[in-house]
């Protein structure tokens, strides 16, 4: 329809008008309408009339598995009216303190470091967990569990999902081809790693490579040998700081470490000598296993993801993993993992409806139906898993037998944590001396 | 959720407003400034012109850096006032001292090597038939984030064992001319020198660019009458295009210092600042960022801020020349 | 004299190569010449195309075998594109981000360079007390680390400005298109630094006998401002303008703190850097990312490069 001149102007006169009016509403965004409650909204019922509110989460979580925790509250999100803003990101440890001072505090935060949740428990920052969520939590979890989380008797966050950090992967193909059997003791692995050793299939691979990171797989192997030698009484200790981190049971520890990661005999399967450890990024150190040219590699549950799309995981697959066995077997099953806990800054009601919800079992199987996840939640369905690694990691966590321990380096001051023990086993593997390598980690020590 | 043009609209609608609001009040203060009292000095043309930016600034930056300093004198937390302290922790650390050798290296060497392979390239290319496209090749990593960068060149300097296939470009390279792969970023002072090859890579474009706009800006008259005295371009870049363009390499080797001084991605990225590769930077954001250490992290800073010093001694003398040859 | 020329630059350009200038640029290109400049082209230009190459091969190829092996082996997929571009759910939304980083580089360019300009203009040709002090104080906040910078900024947003408990400025709380203002005013100030000190560079160099003309002319700071120093320093204000454009488009570190991540505001960036996992395990993805993120400064260097031209000054210096 052609424009008369009238009505141009009269349309050039509007449109002002408009602007003015809707402009500014216009700009800011309007808000999106929820879905009302409807039968299958039973379940979320408690948190119900929060509608049009909403929570803020920040988490380093991201990519594939940020997407699918969103799939996982989705539900929730629709039937009780509170959107949830969240937003993963790779500078979460060190950004977090930056929001947390400029004022700009998330709702909440997933922290996989105990350690940082604590500095901002202690410097009253974070809240502690409202009865109704600390009644969740202690419904659903281990006390192992929530003690990591609890500063000066309060409880400030609860776990949310978790990984085991003891698994040695290993490929079933190679081991029936060869006759080699998954090791139950120390020995026995010693043993096994010494057969492969003579035959062109050296025992392990490693890596440790990770950028402003390098040095953390190593330091799981310390922690990893630290509770099996020493058992979890002076593990704790150690993690406090209560001895010294150059005691002569460190140092102990340390030497076993040596016999398998310092041994030219045993490392480093696909990439060259000792010193290619340094340089193989953690990424790619365990891909040798799978194309049968390293026997074995020890990482988290979470190495999963990084077998390419053609690698069956399972027992009689390409690749499976094992839990490092025990070196004295009266302490039981040691597992080394960690994991994430929701922590608030925020006492609003929707954001402790948020709280109180992600500490539920039903948070928890949703989650672990959109893949690759699993929590210590105690009443979390098993068989719902589909991963046969997570399975195995899950019934790990869940066996009466098992003790388990949080990654140390998580809980120790950041400065040591995710500083001078990573670079001080880059040092070590690098050629420094132990005992050097200890002395300059419990120098640095904070007060 | 799919893209929704209607959803993105009041973005470029601000975008629109907010330039034309900006432009509208700039504008504005330039008709003013005129019909203000003529004075015979410029006092308060002077603030119309600086004030904008010196508010920004005053704000922004002298604010965070008079409370970075009162904080490099308090512990961690920012709970108590230790004194001297972080200072004395900063140089009796023996890594420090490392730490100050390879910035020290890094100020040396990549603005030199960045501005120099800028100019030179910039002069070469010159009205050369594909210019555009030649200086697009060295503007290149321009585009790329430092993360980006670091990430290309970790792979130009990976290892593989001997026996297989090489991965990185460096060692394949070694080992097309018969040697034996190495682990570069493992040996120093080697491996301070490979990072700051990437930093050259990048800022070369910038030197070029800046310096290629100075070259264009000689007045054409000075180049032809040097071409009747019958200069070659050897004499014809010493005698004219140098000293033409004299402040503006200055300024490159400047700015590319102080952008050095900065530098931590690269280093972050590659290694981590692990085998003696790290700067003061560096540093810096580990303490105050990674290790909550802020009193640390400000001392380092603050350290930071007093290496700049010498290269403000070069710009004031700059200034005093340039204004005696005005 | 009087403003330069007012024509397209670009038919400056394509002058004939005939002219005295064209000659002694045709006689500075000696086959040496061209070598070296070939080698620097050349080296600079192999690990981006390592990196281009790398983005077409399958993930498995990449991390096992270089690239150059892709000459006797090519084996080429478009899937890390496809996952970049439309791989997840909310990667359809990239356009938005796209637009985000948009939406903060291009107002944040206007804003320093014309600040920048403004005040190198002050500092170099206004007479006021302290202005070298003035010029040496803004020269050395370059070196600012700018992690120092964020925690008052983001307070003054958040909380706004308390003085002695009265609330002088309010909490910002700004929502939808309105937050990018709080990514703008960070970038302007982190750039202005630099900016100045570059349009310093330029402006102060201007021959004073212009300058002194006008004044005599009878012109304002205002007027010489805009018909002599703007038209006469367009060469440095473009390449301002690409470098602050650059540096913005590619940052991430302000846009985390003041933008956030979500796809309201967040830049091209804070998406890529979500893309490569959780625990970095993607990372091929991040090979066709950068190449991604890269079209558009491209775009914005070979649109504006036919401005530098020479000759803009011609005519107007003495000597």
């Amino acid at each position: 329809m052609p424009m008369t001149p009238r009505r141009r102007v009269l349309l050039a006169a509007t449109i002002p008008l408009v602007l003015v009016s809707t402009g500014c509403s216009y700009l800011s965004g309007g808000g999106s309408a929820a879905d009302p409650g409807s039968a299958d909204c039973k379940a979320f019922s408690d948190w119900q009339g929060h509608d049009g509110k909403t929570v803020e989460i920040y988490a380093s979580i991201r990519d594939e598995e940020g997407e699918r925790m969103q799939e996982a509250w989705q539900k929730f999100s629709d039937c009780t009216g509170i959107t949830i803003k969240y937003e993963g990101s790779a500078e979460f440890e060190a950004q977090i303190q930056v929001r947390v001072d400029g004022g700009n505090a998330p709702d909440i935060a997933f922290f996989p470091q105990p350690g940082l949740l604590e500095r901002f428990a202690a410097a009253g920052d974070a809240k502690p967990l409202p009865d109704t969520v600390r009644k969740r939590a202690e419904d659903g979890y281990p006390k192992d569990w929530l003690s990591y989380a609890t500063h000066d008797g309060e409880m400030y966050g609860t776990p949310l999902g978790a990984n085991v950090k003891s698994l040695v992967w290993y490929s079933p193909k190679l081991f029936a081809e060869e006759g080699y059997e998954v090791p139950k003791t120390w020995d026995a692995l010693i043993k096994l790693s010494d057969s492969m050793a003579d035959t062109d299939v050296k025992p392990w691979c490693a890596g440790i490579e990770s950028g402003e990171a390098t040095g953390w797989p190593a330091t799981d192997w310390v922690e990893n040998v630290m509770l099996r030698e020493n058992g979890p009484e002076v593990y704790d200790q150690w993690v406090a700081h209560e001895i010294p981190f150059d005691d002569p049971k460190v140092e102990k520890a340390l030497d076993r470490v040596d016999g398998i990661w310092r041994n030219p005999d045993y490392v480093n399967a696909g990439f060259g000598d000792v010193k290619s450890i340094v340089t193989t990024s953690s990424q790619d150190a365990g891909l040798p296993v799978a194309e049968q040219k390293c026997g074995m590699h020890l990482m988290g549950t979470f190495y999963a993801a990084n077998w390419s799309e053609d690698t069956e995981i399972a027992e009689d697959g390409d690749v499976f993993a094992f839990n490092l066995p025990p070196i004295d077997e009266s302490v039981g099953t040691p597992v080394l993992g960690g994991g994430e806990f929701t922590a608030a800054f925020a006492e609003r009601p929707e954001v402790v409806a948020v709280q109180e919800y992600l500490a539920t079992v039903d948070y928890a199987d949703r989650r672990a139906q959109a893949g690759s996840w699993f929590s210590a939640h105690q009443d979390l369905d098993l068989k719902a898993l589909k991963n046969p690694n997570d399975r195995l990691a899950a019934e790990l966590l869940r066996d009466p037998d098992t003790v388990f321990r949080w990654d140390g380096a998580d809980i120790m001051p950041a400065a040591v944590g995710s500083g001078t023990f990573w670079k001080g086993m880059t040092n070590w593997l690098n050629g420094d001396d132990t005992g050097e390598v200890l002395t300059y980690v419990e120098k640095s020590w904070p007060e | 959720m799919g893209f929704d043009i209607l959803l993105e609209l009041p973005k470029l609608l601000w975008l629109v407003i907010g330039i034309a609001a900006f432009m509208a009040v700039i504008g504005v203060l330039l008709v003013l400034v005129d019909r203000g009292p003529k004075t015979r000095r410029d006092h308060w043309q002077a603030l119309c012109f600086l004030g904008p930016a010196a508010l920004l600034l005053l704000v922004g930056l002298v604010y965070p850096v008079i409370r970075t300093t009162f904080l490099s004198f308090m512990n961690g937390p920012s709970t108590a006032w230790v004194g001297f302290d972080n200072y004395v922790w900063m140089f009796t650390q023996p890594e420090i001292l490392v730490v100050l050798g390879n910035t020290l290296l890094w100020v040396l060497l990549a603005p030199l090597l960045a501005t120099g392979i800028g100019l030179t390239y910039a002069v070469l290319v010159d009205r050369a038939r594909y210019e555009s496209f030649a200086k697009s090749l060295i503007f290149l990593p321009m585009a790329i984030s430092f993360v980006g960068a670091g990430i290309i060149w970790k792979f130009v300097y990976a290892y593989r064992q001997a026996e297989t296939d090489q991965i990185g470009l460096l060692n394949q390279a070694v080992v097309w001319a018969g040697g034996e792969p190495r682990q570069w970023l493992l040996e120093g002072p080697l491996n301070t020198l490979l990072l700051i090859v990437v930093l050259v890579w990048i800022q070369a474009g910038f030197a070029m660019v800046v310096q290629s706009a100075a070259i264009k800006a000689i007045p054409a008259e000075l180049v032809e009458a040097a071409r009747i005295d019958g200069v070659n371009g050897w004499q014809l870049f010493w005698h004219i295009t140098l000293p033409s363009i004299w402040p503006t390499v200055m300024v490159v080797l400047i700015t590319i210092s102080v952008q050095t001084l900065k530098v931590f991605d690269i280093v972050r990225t590659m290694t981590g600042g692990n085998f003696d590769t790290s700067v003061m930077a560096n540093e810096m954001y580990n303490q105050a960022f990674r290790y909550n250490e802020y009193g640390k992290g400000s001392a380092l800073a603050v350290f930071l801020f007093v290496l700049v010093v010498p290269l403000v001694a070069v710009q004031i003398r700059n200034n005093r020349r340039s204004r005696e040859t005005q | 004299m009087s403003s330069p020329d007012p024509r397209p630059p670009a038919t400056a350009a394509t002058r004939p190569r005939g002219t005295a200038v064209g000659r002694v640029g045709a006689r500075l290109s000696t086959r040496a010449a061209s070598a070296v400049a070939v080698v620097i082209a050349v080296l600079w230009t192999v690990p981006t195309a390592g990196l281009l190459i790398s983005s077409f091969r399958p993930e498995q190829q990449i991390k096992t075998t270089g690239w150059w092996t892709f000459f006797t082996s090519p084996e080429t997929t478009l899937r890390n594109y496809q996952e970049v571009l439309f791989g997840r759910p909310s990667s359809g939304q990239l356009a938005s981000y796209f637009i985000n980083s948009f939406s903060i580089a291009v107002p944040t360019m206007v804003f320093v360079v014309t600040l920048a300009a403004l005040a190198a203009y002050a500092l170099a040709w206004m007479d006021f007390p302290g202005r070298d002090w003035i010029f040496v104080g803004i020269f050395a906040l370059q070196v600012v680390p700018l992690q120092m910078a964020l925690v008052p900024l983001l307070t003054l947003f958040s909380q706004g400005l308390v003085v002695g408990g009265v609330q002088v400025l309010p909490a910002w709380d700004l929502q939808g298109a309105f937050q990018f203002t709080q990514v703008w005013i960070p970038h302007t100030i982190f750039g202005l630094p630099l900016g100045i000190f570059l349009m310093h560079n330029f402006i102060s160099q201007l021959p004073r006998s212009l300058i002194d003309a006008a004044r005599v002319d009878g012109a304002g700071h205002g007027q010489i401002f805009r018909s002599i120093v703007l038209p006469l320093t367009v060469p440095a204000l473009v390449s301002l303008s690409i470098f602050q454009f650059l540096w913005v488009w590619n940052d991430l570190l302000v846009a985390l703190i003041f933008a956030g991540g979500s796809v309201e505001v967040a830049p091209l960036t804070a998406r890529l850097a979500e893309m490569a996992g959780t625990r970095g395990n993607e990372w091929q993805r991040l090979t066709a990312g950068a190449f991604v993120s890269m079209v558009v400064p491209l775009i914005v260097f070979f649109s504006l490069q036919r401005y530098f031209v020479r000759g803009l000054l011609a005519g107007s210096m003495k000597g």
